[in-house]
């Protein structure tokens, strides 16, 4: 998983190397896939915009879905219980193991894209969206927080399928109801008809990220994002624990 | 205090009760054999004492504390080792990481010596740096069992521990059973094979229906209807004879050789005088005590009624 997620910036990088004159993604493409040309540190940034729609969440959901469904399905959750092992004790750190392991995926494709990128076109200062530039320094700092932030936003889903994950001895099953959701939730946020609900939507609040390359930064929808996803990480890691706590396992 | 204990525990899925008002008293330092057919429930109860399902009523106790889902009967689970029907292994780990893993959960660390000391107690210290996915079904057993061995265990319940092992695997682990609970382990068995729980069981309880239909030492299981066989010349005039008495039955006569069942009091000697002085001709006269098969089978049809 870490190769395939870590080559999408290779891959950018490689695509614009190979068109002279700059590439152009086209609205459905990367966000500031043209501005890599200009400079290599929007590469992380597009990789991670372009990962955001499936891999990432798929990721997330993987990981998370094999909490609680994948000691069943090995048969080794009866044995953790009776070591023993509390049963919200077993879901939160299950569910912390999982925001570790996909905040650290987050940073891996980062990485790759900076060096990726940088060696490609420079790592000079950057421009933001609103016309001015940013320091080296400045411009990793940002970059840093705007991987913080997609993790937090795939943190939320992860406490997702961690609850999924009680409710089945299935890891893939769980993790495919996780994904859906999170794919759901991305085209009901394109339906404009449905603007009431959008607010709702675990996914609305996922790429407000760009915001932190504007300057000044504009910090509305960011706030919003992370207590938004800090809300959908307590709601569902506490019904995971409720769950857990009231079911028979006969796994 | 016991070991383990229920109190009119029952457990029912809609319509269908699996374990009926059970009373269930296992002592300290017995090892307790846990009969019944498929479907009696034995598991479930096991599962209930463990914490891992809930009872519709009554209550499951565990060292004298009340065990309760959810909870997890903290310091009381810690002293509990356990195999429930199959052992729960890691398939991509080795045995030794499984061991470790287990170990660090929970947080009571295992030293790296204990480990290696259970491996070597169920004779897994060769294969303990294979994967588990590539263990045989013995294998696999004997890990679970050093898995269940693990902390120490005061109380240690064991769903089928000889499965899948070949005889003398089987004997070893009985004898391993025998020696932890002479020093003090309360050992709580429930399988299938009749001829192992007579072998090394102290007491033995037999659960049909979700009920306890029977419970005490083998022996006392096996005791009510000692029966005899009595080889004689004359079947006829023998069981004339035997007619007279008060408290034998006589179970199958066969030409000349009879089986009797004898009540508590009644003296095969004294049988055999009577028979004699009436002229019949006895020509062997064998105690035969029935195995705990029999007595199985017999409270078990005795329950479906």
């Amino acid at each position: 998983m870490g190769a395939a997620l870590g080559g999408i910036p290779i891959i950018l990088v490689i695509s614009l190397l190979l068109s002279p004159g700059g590439g152009s993604s086209g609205e459905d493409g990367p966000p500031f896939y043209e501005l890599i040309v200009r400079n290599g540190f929007f590469t992380p940034l597009a990789a991670l915009g372009a990962l955001q729609v499936f891999l990432l969440p798929l990721a997330a959901a993987l990981l998370s879905g094999d909490a609680v469904a994948g000691e069943a399905a090995t048969g080794t959750l009866r044995y953790l219980l009776v070591r023993p092992v509390g049963r919200l004790r077993l879901i939160l750190s299950k569910y912390a193991a999982a925001v570790v392991l996909i905040t650290l995926l987050i940073l891996w494709v980062t990485i790759v894209g900076l060096v990726a990128g940088g060696a490609a076109y420079g790592w000079g200062p950057m421009p933001t969206l609103s016309g001015s530039t940013l320091s080296p320094g400045t411009a990793l700092l940002r970059i840093g927080g705007a991987a913080c932030y997609i993790a937090t936003g795939m943190s939320a889903l992860a406490a997702v399928g961690v609850f999924a994950s009680t409710l089945s001895d299935s890891a893939p099953g769980a993790s495919v109801a996780t994904v859906g959701l999170a794919i759901v939730s991305q085209i009901l946020e394109s339906l404009s008809a449905l603007a009431p609900i959008h607010t709702f939507l675990i996914s609305e609040r996922w790429l407000a990220f760009v915001d932190l390359f504007r300057d000044p930064i504009v910090w509305g929808e960011m706030a919003e994002g992370l207590v938004a996803h800090a809300l959908y990480a307590a709601v569902f890691v506490a019904l995971a624990g409720v769950v857990l706590a009231r079911k028979d396992v006969m796994s | 205090m016991n070991a383990l204990a229920t109190h009119g525990l029952t457990k029912s899925y809609g319509d269908q009760t699996v374990v009926a008002g059970l009373d269930l008293a296992v002592p300290k330092g017995t090892l307790y054999g846990f009969l019944g057919p498929n479907g009696a429930g034995k598991t479930t109860t096991i599962r209930m004492l463990l914490g891992l399902v809930k009872p519709s009523a009554g209550r499951a106790e565990l060292l004298g504390q009340e065990v309760n889902v959810g909870t997890s009967a903290a310091g009381v689970l810690g002293k509990v080792g356990a195999l429930i029907e199959e052992p729960g292994l890691w398939p991509y780990l080795s045995g030794r990481s499984n061991l470790l893993c287990m170990a660090r959960s929970g947080g009571k660390d295992e030293r790296l010596d204990r480990i290696d000391e259970m491996l070597d107690l169920v004779g897994l210290s060769g294969a303990a740096t294979k994967r588990v996915k590539a263990y045989s079904q013995g294998m696999r057993q004997r890990l679970g069992i050093a898995l269940a061995l693990l902390g120490r265990p005061e109380v240690l319940v064991l769903d089928e521990p000889t499965n899948g092992l070949d005889p003398p695997g089987m004997r070893e682990i009985r004898g391993l059973l025998r020696r932890l609970a002479d020093d003090g382990v309360t050992v709580f068995v429930s399988s299938h094979l009749l001829f192992e729980v007579e072998a090394m069981c102290d007491r033995v309880g037999v659960l049909a229906g979700g009920r306890l239909i029977a419970e005490g030492t083998p022996a006392e299981l096996r005791a009510p209807g000692e029966s005899l066989r009595i080889e004689v010349d004359d079947g006829a005039a023998a069981s004339v004879v035997l007619e007279r008495f008060r408290g034998l039955e006589v179970v199958s006569a066969n030409h000349g050789s009879l089986r009797v069942t004898l009540a508590d009091g009644l003296d095969p000697a004294e049988i055999n005088r009577m028979l004699v002085s009436a002229g019949v001709a006895v020509r062997a006269l064998v105690p035969e005590r029935r195995s705990l098969e029999e007595v199985f089978m017999a409270l078990i049809e005795g329950s479906d009624q």
